[in-house]
């Protein structure tokens, strides 16, 4: 193992500019990699946010009595779709319509009877935000007897339900294009490093060294690079996010950067594509020779 | 040790390299091949070596069969085998010890037998001066004697020699020969590729002659002929 760790290093430090070349060519495809999962994330976090507002809002009979709500709220809160559940009474409707709806507000003033419902307002946990478990908690809401109607915005649901459907395959596609290509570049700068070191491993096997131990610090060397090239890629992702932020963060405040769990993924990511690499490159090499 | 039995080697393009070839090298002793360019000599080193495969007859190297070894078991075969080059296949970034104990090193030695073993090949060479030095600094003979180190370290029974005096000049090739008569005298078998007829000549040495893929002429047939 020490003789292993040895050659790699040396293969580092006699060759800088090859080196170099093919950490900043890990990097780079990481980068543009990492760049694209930024934006998705940011993206899908933004679609997230809009869904936050799927709520399902039940409206009550008048007169219903207060014991007969607050059991159903006890009730619908216990339903396993369900995240929170608030009682809006006739009055709150009103005040609620008043501040909010400011050009009625005359209107409003004048009225000598509350035309407005009281309701139920149902908020989903986040797993459950879709046009369907929306209809599903919408449907078991009109079987109790005080609800007049049952409301969700089922279209605006629905168009969102699509968008998120639509944004997670295009996500997938995009991603896994620039993951092939990231491991295109980074296979083609580790052949070029087999090519470099040909005549070392022609000696190696004329002196009767096994294939598993002429792979050995390739391979390693290739996870070394996958690993200095995944950090590096992080760091420019931390820049370019920086950047960003301080031209655009004012339009665009919720914006975030990659957490620990997905920074370790993309650097993992680049330590496999470098072990991986080299060792079908230096295998297939071997086989060639 | 080396046991060629109406060995013929046909390449992929039809190119005939070998037709018929039968020779018996036995333990310790020494044969020249040779012959004129594309004569065959190249293709019968790479035969004992298992670079290439016989496409009929049986090669036998050290109790080994080259047509039936498997991928795995050739490492074990070149264990048993130095090879030199008229080239010499240094690695320029490696000092002359460094280059001797990288064959150590990749075949598995412990780490500390390694330095000892490679400063005794390189005093049996001549070289113990010059351990520290690249290949860069040192002169083609020495360079060749570097790759003799390197070929001899593991202690092989068989030493091959691809025209190893073909770079150097007179004096040069002289005294890498006289150290591969040396290294013969201590129990090794060598197999000489070389152009050098002169060099054939004034030895007594066994002579394995190719023309055209076809073995013309084996000095030791004659004598027992004769």
């Amino acid at each position: 193992m020490r003789l292993l760790a040895r050659e790699a290093v040396r293969s580092f430090r006699r060759t800088p500019v090859l080196s170099a070349l093919s950490v900043a060519a890990i990097a780079f495809s990481l980068f543009t990699t990492g760049l694209y999962g930024l934006v998705s994330l940011n993206f899908r976090q933004a679609l997230e946010g809009l869904a936050e507002r799927v709520e399902v809002v039940a409206f009550l009979l008048r007169g219903t009595p207060a014991e007969s709500i607050t059991l159903a709220a006890q009730d619908v809160a216990a339903f396993p779709e369900v995240l929170s559940v608030d009682f809006v009474s006739e009055d709150a409707a009103l005040e609620r319509a008043r501040n909010e709806l400011v050009e009625f507000r005359e209107a409003y003033e004048e009225l000598q009877v509350n035309p407005l419902p009281a309701s139920l307002e149902i908020s989903l946990k986040p797993e459950f935000r879709s046009a369907e478990n929306a209809r599903a908690v919408a449907d078991r809401l009109a079987g109790f007897p005080f609800v007049d109607d049952v409301r969700y915005g089922r279209e605006w649901v629905e168009r969102l339900d699509h968008l998120r459907s639509l944004a997670r395959a295009v996500q997938l596609i995009i991603g896994l294009a620039f993951a092939v290509v990231a491991i295109a570049i980074i296979g083609v700068t580790i052949r070029i490093s087999v090519f470099q070191r040909a005549k070392e491993i022609a000696i190696m096997r004329l002196v009767g060294a096994t294939n598993g131990f002429i792979r050995g610090p390739f391979v390693l060397e290739g996870g070394l690079k996958g690993v200095v090239g995944g950090v590096v890629a992080l760091i420019f992702c931390r820049v370019a996010y920086g950047v960003f932020r301080a031209s655009l963060g004012e339009q665009l405040p919720d914006l975030r950067f990659f957490e620990t769990g997905d920074m370790m993924l993309i650097v993992l990511f680049g330590t496999l594509i470098g072990l991986f690499g080299s060792l079908v490159s230096v295998g297939r090499h071997l086989r060639q020779v | 040790m080396i046991k060629f039995a109406d060995v013929s080697k046909v390449y992929g393009n039809g190119a005939r390299a070998l037709q018929h070839v039968s020779f018996h090298l036995q333990r310790g002793q020494f044969a020249f091949l040779t012959g004129h360019s594309g004569a065959g000599k190249s293709t019968v080193l790479s035969l004992v070596s298992a670079h290439e495969r016989p496409s009929s007859g049986d090669v036998r190297v050290a109790g080994l069969h080259i047509g039936h070894l498997k991928s795995r078991d050739i490492p074990r075969l070149r264990r048993r085998l130095g090879v030199v080059f008229q080239d010499f296949r240094l690695l320029e970034y490696r000092t002359a010890e460094e280059n001797v104990a990288f064959a150590l090193e990749v075949t598995g030695a412990r780490p500390n037998v390694i330095p000892g073993k490679t400063m005794r090949v390189l005093t049996k060479v001549g070289l113990a001066s010059k351990a520290r030095a690249y290949p860069g600094e040192m002169s083609g003979g020495e360079q060749q004697r570097v790759a003799i180190a390197r070929a001899l370290v593991n202690d092989p029974p068989i030493l091959l020699a691809d025209e190893p005096t073909g770079n150097l000049d007179e004096r040069a090739a002289r005294s890498i020969f006289q150290l591969l008569r040396d290294i013969n005298a201590g129990g090794t078998s060598v197999l000489m590729a070389t152009h050098n007829l002169e060099l054939v000549r004034s030895t007594g040495y066994r002579n394995l002659e190719l023309k055209q893929g076809e073995l013309v002429f084996d000095s030791a047939e004659e004598t027992s002929a004769a």
